[in-house]
């Protein structure tokens, strides 16, 4: 199995990472990321052990639900070897990696990285720490190291029968120089990691005490609210401020720089809005006004006729096509998705005469302290960035966009400020999952055998306005992930990239390129298992028998999921299985659908190759709410586009299933363990709109190639 | 000033009588456990009781809770030993948690009203939206808080 879609990741990283350089020693940052809370010894960057035996351990990922603030402690602890009910965490400090030559890597949270990206410096770090505790009980005894053992929280020495433990040991601990190399334990002996313990975060997610963005509170703080150019890349015109500027509360109306965006800025949130929405504001909206919906679909169909840019070329389709004795043929599309986070965007900002602090629910705290020193005009070293929950995230909150709005507010008005985005704005000032069209050719052979296959997609670029280095050869590969690099083993094959940009912004929207292409992907290889008469898991199963990690992930699937029981009428079961961001995911969804075409997901079953599982209950929630994400994006899910803006506002026209919509998820893992870490949040969800659709042609003879659902008659008779 | 009765104390607020009681929690009263998330009454996430019913505070005006009691997250216990709150940690229900007040106050709501809810009861009930989809769990956890086996 090699490791799928890594670099485009990995360089984000180092992109976002490097837009913030700098450091000053001894510079006094308050605040509640700086102010570590952490009491007694410091062993690393990311180990404190207090003489209460209390082990603070620092997470230097977002937590966003997705539950790594107890993963992350959970790997160090392993191999710190301590007493899990003695760990507390607590977020690491931007400012103190900036200082500290970048001390804990990254604070990019997304790409499913949080574990796989970091277990080796996380289990490095618990490793040399009990390392350094052990070497410090040797001192103190006069015996050799190797002689002694950890368990719970106590280095031991059997043949004198003494014992210490961590806290009593720890400050002569962190005078010691780590060991240069240090042992990983297998799996196997892990007695920490791979259980489940409760979240860290959950008791403050009950009673209303966990801090969001929008929660944050500052001496003096007034709040803003925010109305951005609806015609995507339009101007401000004019803005008649005198309206307003008597309403109660209001304090001053800010024109962003770039003219893209105006706010008001009132003592209350509600007198902002309302001032806000009262406020006479016109626009210069450009030739942008004049796209349509139809204009950007069109475009992208032209897409599909064009040559492209060669992705993965092997064989010879063009003859193999030509020879095949059955030919299948389709077009697929998906829309443009919006995250809709819970939380809307917002971020709290104040501009002193000696820096900048910012309040911020992000998914790259590194990328946000950055945004707040560009928009400030001063030195990262003069900016105190400060994490809270997020809302939810998604792909979303990795852009900065609302920091450097808070900062320009802050700056105007020169008091700490809260701007918080209504939900319209949060919904017509996306970065969408991009819009993509797929055309899939296939050949099958007298026997029915695979002879030829090919896939363009036609779409619009994420990396090309982004991270631009990204796109090679006029490709960009998170527009093609879960096309050209899944394991089927295709003699004759050829996979196109043709680029189909519009004015409407895009990003990374959970599970990226596989959010569409396994849906395209494996729909239509559903498509050629019926047309070759096969079953459509058997099919695939002949198509994967080199890759054991595919072929365990799809067996077993095929076992805990019931394929080939038979089903009352109205009911089908559907496959799908793809692998992104490191991990293999097979879903088997069971449905029922109505005559009269009404669709209900009764059932999926999950199989996920993580390589390893730190939490597995933790998964087992990822998959729930992947399915969750998915099924809702699948049903109801697309933003489109009228006179160069945004149609849909709010949940009403941009819906989520709800509980009554919510199938029995089943949830089971496949490791392959070894030195394969796989990602889950991403990983989780990618099948599911395949399977489904998979699943809806079982009972209705009708192939949905395009989404939403919400759009098709599935009337059957 | 207002007066208005939330978890049990009676404040004098200064807002105008339209600004929806969501923002009187908020800004007001420095209640921040109950979430701004559509406001047009859609998502849920600024579920609090008045007078014991589960209400969406964004679309709720300041001027029509008069004397009635608003119970918040905040409210509900001192100490998260509320028999839901319970259930919620021992499933593990939140993810972000974002909408998780809301959820809460409508499962509370359920349960005064139908102790033994059946599945249909708790999807007739529960409305709110949940983009990290914990409905699975939040389900679970209500059975719990029930007593009910899940």
């Amino acid at each position: 199995m090699t490791e799928l879609n890594t670099l485009s990741r990995r360089d984000f990283i180092a992109v976002s990472a490097a837009a913030s350089g700098g450091m000053a020693i001894g510079f006094h940052l308050p605040g509640r990321a700086e102010a570590s809370t952490a009491k007694g010894a410091e062993l690393n960057a990311w180990v404190t052990i207090g003489s209460d035996d209390t082990v603070t351990i620092r997470v230097h990922r977002s937590e966003m639900g997705q539950g790594s603030s107890t993963a992350i402690p959970q790997l160090v602890a392993e191999e710190l070897e301590c007493d899990w009910s003695k760990v507390r965490m607590e977020f690491a400090s931007v400012m103190r990696h900036i200082r500290e030559n970048k001390v804990y890597v990254s604070f990019a949270t997304g790409g499913s990285r949080a574990i796989r990206d970091s277990h080796t410096y996380l289990r490095k770090a618990g490793a040399t720490g009990r390392e350094m505790l052990k070497m410090a009980a040797a001192q103190s005894w006069g015996v050799p190291v190797g002689e002694l053992k950890t368990e719970k929280g106590f280095v031991l020495h059997a043949a004198s029968n003494r014992r210490a433990s961590y806290g009593s040991l720890a400050e002569a601990a962190a005078k010691m120089t780590p060991p240069a190399e240090v042992k990983f334990k297998p799996d196997a002996e892990w007695t920490i990691a791979g259980k489940s313990p409760a979240r860290f975060d959950v008791p403050e997610k009950v009673d209303g005490s966990a801090i969001y963005g929008m929660d944050v509170k500052v001496p003096g703080m007034v709040h803003a609210a925010i109305k951005q150019a609806p015609v995507f890349g339009a101007k401000l015109a004019s803005v008649d401020e005198a309206k307003v500027k008597s309403m109660p509360g209001v304090l001053a109306v800010v024109k962003l720089p770039g003219d893209g965006a105006v706010a008001v800025v009132a003592e209350r949130f509600w007198q902002a809005k309302t001032a806000l929405d009262a406020l006479p504001i016109a626009w210069n909206e450009g030739d942008n006004a004049k796209v349509q919906q139809a204009t950007i679909v069109d475009r992208l169909k032209q897409g599909l006729v064009e040559p492209g840019a060669k992705v993965r070329h092997e064989g010879d389709f063009d003859g193999a096509f030509a020879k095949a004795a059955k030919k299948i043929e389709a077009e697929y599309f998906a829309p443009f998705l919006d995250h809709a986070c819970m939380e809307p965007m917002n971020c709290t900002a104040h501009v002193k005469a000696d820096g900048v602090e910012v309040w911020v629910p992000t998914q790259n705290i590194e990328g946000s302290l950055a945004a707040a020193a560009e928009a400030a005009g001063v030195t990262p070293d003069k900016v105190t960035a400060n994490l809270t929950l997020l809302g939810g995230g998604f792909g979303r909150r990795g852009r900065q966009d609302y920091v450097t709005q808070a900062v320009h507010i802050a700056k105007a008005v020169g008091k700490p400020v809260k701007l918080i985005w209504s939900r319209e704005e949060d919904i017509q000032h996306g970065t969408y999952r991009p819009i993509s069209m797929g055309k899939l050719q296939a050949g099958l052979d007298e026997k029915n055998e695979l002879t030829a296959y090919a896939h363009k997609v036609s779409g619009q670029s994420i990396f090309s306005h982004l991270l631009p280095h990204l796109v090679k050869d006029g490709w960009d590969a998170s527009s093609m992930d879960g096309t050209y690099n899944q394991a089927y083993k295709m003699p004759n094959c050829k996979f196109d990239y043709v680029m189909r940009n519009s004015h409407v912004p895009v990003g990374f929207w959970r599970s990226v390129g596989s959010s569409q292409n396994a849906f395209i992907t494996e729909s239509f290889m559903d498509e050629v298992a019926h047309a070759a008469g096969k079953d459509p898991v058997e099919f695939r199963r002949n198509l994967i028998q080199h890759n054991k990690s595919w072929l365990n992930v799809l067996n077993m699937a095929a076992e805990k999921g019931d394929w080939g029981k038979p089903l009352p009428k109205g009911k089908g079961r559907g496959f799908a299985i793809n692998a992104c961001f490191g991990s293999i995911t097979a879903h088997v969804v069971e449905v029922t659908v109505s005559q009269r075409g009404q669709v209900k997901v009764d059932r999926v079953v999950v199989v996920l190759d993580t390589g390893h599982a730190v939490h597995p209950d933790n998964i087992a929630a990822q998959n729930e709410g992947g399915v969750a994400y998915a099924l809702s994006a699948m049903l109801y899910g697309e933003i489109t586009i009228k006179d160069g803006r945004v149609e849909q506002s709010n949940f009403h026209d941009y819906e989520s299933i709800l509980i009554d919509q919510m199938p029995k998820v089943e949830s089971y893992l496949s490791l392959t363990q070894g030195d394969w870490w796989g990602g889950v949040g991403e990983p989780s969800m990618a099948p599911l709109m395949a399977a489904t659709c998979n699943a809806i042609f079982q009972v209705t003879g009708k192939r949905i190639r395009s989404l939403p659902l919400k759009h098709h008659d599935l009337k059957w008779a | 000033m207002v007066a208005i009765k939330v978890n049990g104390t009676t404040h004098q607020v200064d807002a105008a009588p339209d600004t929806p009681l969501l923002w009187v929690l908020r800004d007001n009263l420095g209640l921040t456990g109950t979430k701004y998330g559509c406001g047009i009454a859609q998502c849920g996430a600024c579920t609090v009781h008045i007078d014991g019913n589960p209400t969406r505070a964004c679309a709720t005006p300041l001027s029509a809770v008069g004397t009635s009691a608003v119970l918040t997250i905040e409210g509900l216990s001192k100490d998260k030993s509320h028999a839901v709150q319970k259930a919620w940690i021992a499933e593990q229900v939140p993810q972000c948690g974002f909408c998780q007040s809301g959820q809460i106050m409508a499962a509370v709501s359920l349960l005064e009203k139908t102790p033994k809810p059946t599945d249909a009861d708790i999807d007739a009930a529960m409305t709110n939206i949940c983009r990290c989809g914990t409905y699975q769990r939040v389900r679970v956890a209500i059975h719990r808080a029930a007593g009910n086996k899940a």
